[in-house]
């Protein structure tokens, strides 16, 4: 009775095999060559903060983009175990995050944030990849539970993500198992106060952790 | 035969008369519902695949057992009896290995296809840190 060690093979994404769905992709993840408009956008960014003085403009625009962007955090609609069962009190009426300007939407392409809450398996990482490059930059994650955040007490079973920062990198990691509403309003208002630093568009305020 | 905890019958059967006392059970006992199909690892005695079935009407609840040779993974389908016995066979391939003889669709039921090696065994490397996601 031979048995050889588990080495798990990702399959690679449905869109990579299609034509269709790979320029879409492509569309989406990537800015296309003759994109003078944002290119343009660029520039002018560039120049007003090289006058003298121009810092301050732009210094103050990025204020205000991290205003709107902290107001207006959608996380996407994306529950996986027994903490979304938290993670869906935190987003009902008693505890409201809708005054954050958090509301679940369910689609990934117009959300800012996925909360992962729950166990990630080996079988469910690649769609939790997949959802997670189906969002548009600037986006951040929340790793919510024990679970998510370490594999939790399913750290030693064969078929656990041993924390889901091995798949996606991780802003703020909640405790709990699971986090009360409280804990999880509590770790997205530190979100909010991690946006709120966000410095440029496409970059990450503070270094990946694990060094990625 | 012994009687077990629950009030069932156990039976302890050699490989050959698997599919023979199961069809017994079927036609003659009357036991028409598969309730479960798993296996046990016992190291170097070799695995054993334990079902349970059950006649409904008359109370009468029937596990059969079937101790495989070490290194031995062949084992008789009930597929051909219970069709539902038919996942749960696909379920007790792809966390022990059991290879069921003359199942229709012997596939993994629960991990990707392409996984290696059989979770539930005693000698699964569990903790070894693979790449990508562990």
């Amino acid at each position: 009775m031979e048995v050889k060690p588990p080495i798990p093979q990702i399959p690679p994404p449905a869109w990579s095999q299609f034509k269709d769905l790979q320029e879409w992709e492509k569309y989406h993840q990537t800015r296309p060559q003759d994109d003078k408009t944002s290119n343009a956008l660029a520039s002018i960014a560039d120049a007003i903060h090289h006058m003298p003085g121009g810092w301050i403009v732009t210094t103050s625009t990025e204020k205000i983009f991290n205003w709107a962007r902290k107001s207006s955090i959608w996380p996407v609609t994306f529950g996986l175990a027994c903490c979304a069962i938290e993670m869906m009190a935190t987003f009902a009426s008693r505890f409201d995050v809708e005054r954050f300007g958090m509301v679940p939407w369910a689609s990934p392409r117009h959300s800012d944030l996925m909360i992962v809450s729950g166990t990630v398996t080996i079988k469910m990482a690649p769609m939790l990849k997949r959802i997670y490059d189906q969002m548009p930059d600037p986006k951040w994650v929340v790793s919510m539970g024990s679970c998510a955040n370490s594999g939790g007490p399913f750290r030693h079973g064969y078929h656990v993500v041993k924390g889901v920062d091995r798949v996606v990198p991780v802003d703020v990691y909640v405790p709990g198992c699971p986090p009360t509403p409280d804990s999880l309003m509590y770790g997205l208002l530190k979100l909010q106060a991690q946006v709120d630093e966000f410095q440029k568009t496409g970059k990450r305020p503070a270094s990946d952790p694990r060094g990625a | 035969m012994n009687a077990i905890a629950d009030g069932g019958l156990a039976v302890t059967l050699p490989r050959e008369r698997w599919q023979e006392f199961g069809r017994f059970a079927r036609e003659e006992l009357g036991c028409r519902y598969f309730n479960w199909l798993s296996a046990v690892d016992w190291k170097d005695q070799g695995l054993e695949v334990l079902c349970r079935v059950e006649n409904l009407d008359a109370a009468l609840v029937l596990t059969m057992r079937t101790r495989l040779a070490a290194g031995e993974t062949a084992c008789p389908t009930l597929t051909a009896l219970y069709r539902g016995a038919d996942w749960m066979e696909r379920e007790c391939y792809d966390m022990f290995g059991v290879v069921f003889e003359g199942h229709p669709d012997l596939r993994r039921i629960l991990l990707s296809e392409d996984w290696e090696g059989y979770p539930l065994r005693k000698d699964y490397a569990v903790d070894t840190p693979f790449a990508p996601y562990r």
